[in-house]
């Protein structure tokens, strides 16, 4: 299968990373990680870029890396479709200290607007 | 991310301790809660409809609830609990933000809604928040949850954003 890895720099984003990278290796996975800056998160995409990088050399596993512009949600809907990927993978949903859950606004328009099967890590 | 509150105060809200008659003729204690109501809540909790939960809380299995209480009645939490004949049947509380505000949340036992206890138990959380000194609330809510909504406004809280998953809506206290 081929993997589509939406990360913007989220705690969640990372763990996602982490548990995909894990599956991708003991499935035998394509994982391509698209890196967006995420208005919510106020993060930079060159710093995300890097500790990705960091992580596919601590686990030695390959992975595609590229930075994606525009609006996040529709651009990985788009990509994952014209470039026939068969999953795309999101890390969304932190919980506030009282303890809801919350979506993020990324997130959600892959969830409800994506034609490839998504996988949510929370 | 800076949350948007309403640019007018509520008015005064009564604060507890409080005794009411609910819409079904039982009487209702509402009282500030604390750390040694654990027991008590986590007995509450286990007998919450599963389907009444929202946006993953109340946890579901007793260690993940113990551990939930952990967090909201820590000492920078406020907490109010509506009680029947010495059982728990609501729970309300505010939990302190990353910024200057609180979150609101509010829980009632499936066979004491619809009976005007979910609005008396936020005006009353609400009146305590007034007495700490508290000006920020805000809360989330899923956007089908039209009861919830209807409740939420009735008390004065005001939709601060309705574009995310969830409906956020604000009070100011002070």
């Amino acid at each position: 299968m081929h993997i589509l890895l939406g990360v913007g720099g989220s705690e969640l984003s990372y763990q996602a990373l982490d548990q995909t990278i894990e599956r991708a290796r003991e499935a035998g996975d394509d994982l391509t990680v698209a890196i967006f800056d995420n208005e919510e998160m106020d993060t930079d995409s060159e710093a995300i870029a890097q500790r990705v990088r960091e992580t596919l050399d601590e686990t030695g596993f390959e992975a595609s890396i590229r930075h994606i512009d525009g609006d996040p949600g529709s651009r990985l809907v788009d990509i994952a479709e014209s470039e026939s990927f068969d999953r795309i993978v999101l890390g969304s949903g932190e919980r506030s200290t009282l303890g809801k859950i919350q979506l993020g606004s990324i997130a959600e328009f892959v969830l409800l607007n994506a034609q490839t099967p998504v996988t949510l890590i929370r | 991310m800076t949350r948007r509150y309403p640019d007018e105060p509520a008015d005064a809200f009564p604060a507890p301790p409080r005794q009411l008659t609910d819409r079904e003729g039982r009487s209702i204690q509402l009282r500030r809660a604390d750390g040694t109501d654990r027991t008590a809540l986590i007995e509450m909790y286990k007998k919450f409809d599963p389907a009444d939960r929202a946006q993953g809380i109340p946890p579901a299995r007793e260690t993940a609830i113990e551990r939930w209480l952990e967090t909201i009645l820590d000492d920078d939490c406020h907490n109010v609990v509506a009680s029947h004949d010495g059982d728990l049947v609501g729970h309300a509380t505010l939990v302190p933000d990353d910024q200057e505000g609180y979150e609101l949340a509010i829980f009632v036992l499936s066979a004491y809604q619809g009976a005007g206890i979910g609005t008396e138990l936020v005006e009353t959380l609400l009146g305590l928040g007034q007495s700490e000194g508290i000006d920020r609330v805000w809360l989330t809510v899923e956007r089908w949850n039209d009861a919830a909504i209807a409740l939420y406004r009735k008390v004065g809280f005001e939709t601060s954003n309705s574009e995310r998953f969830e409906r956020e809506m604000a009070i100011r206290l002070a």
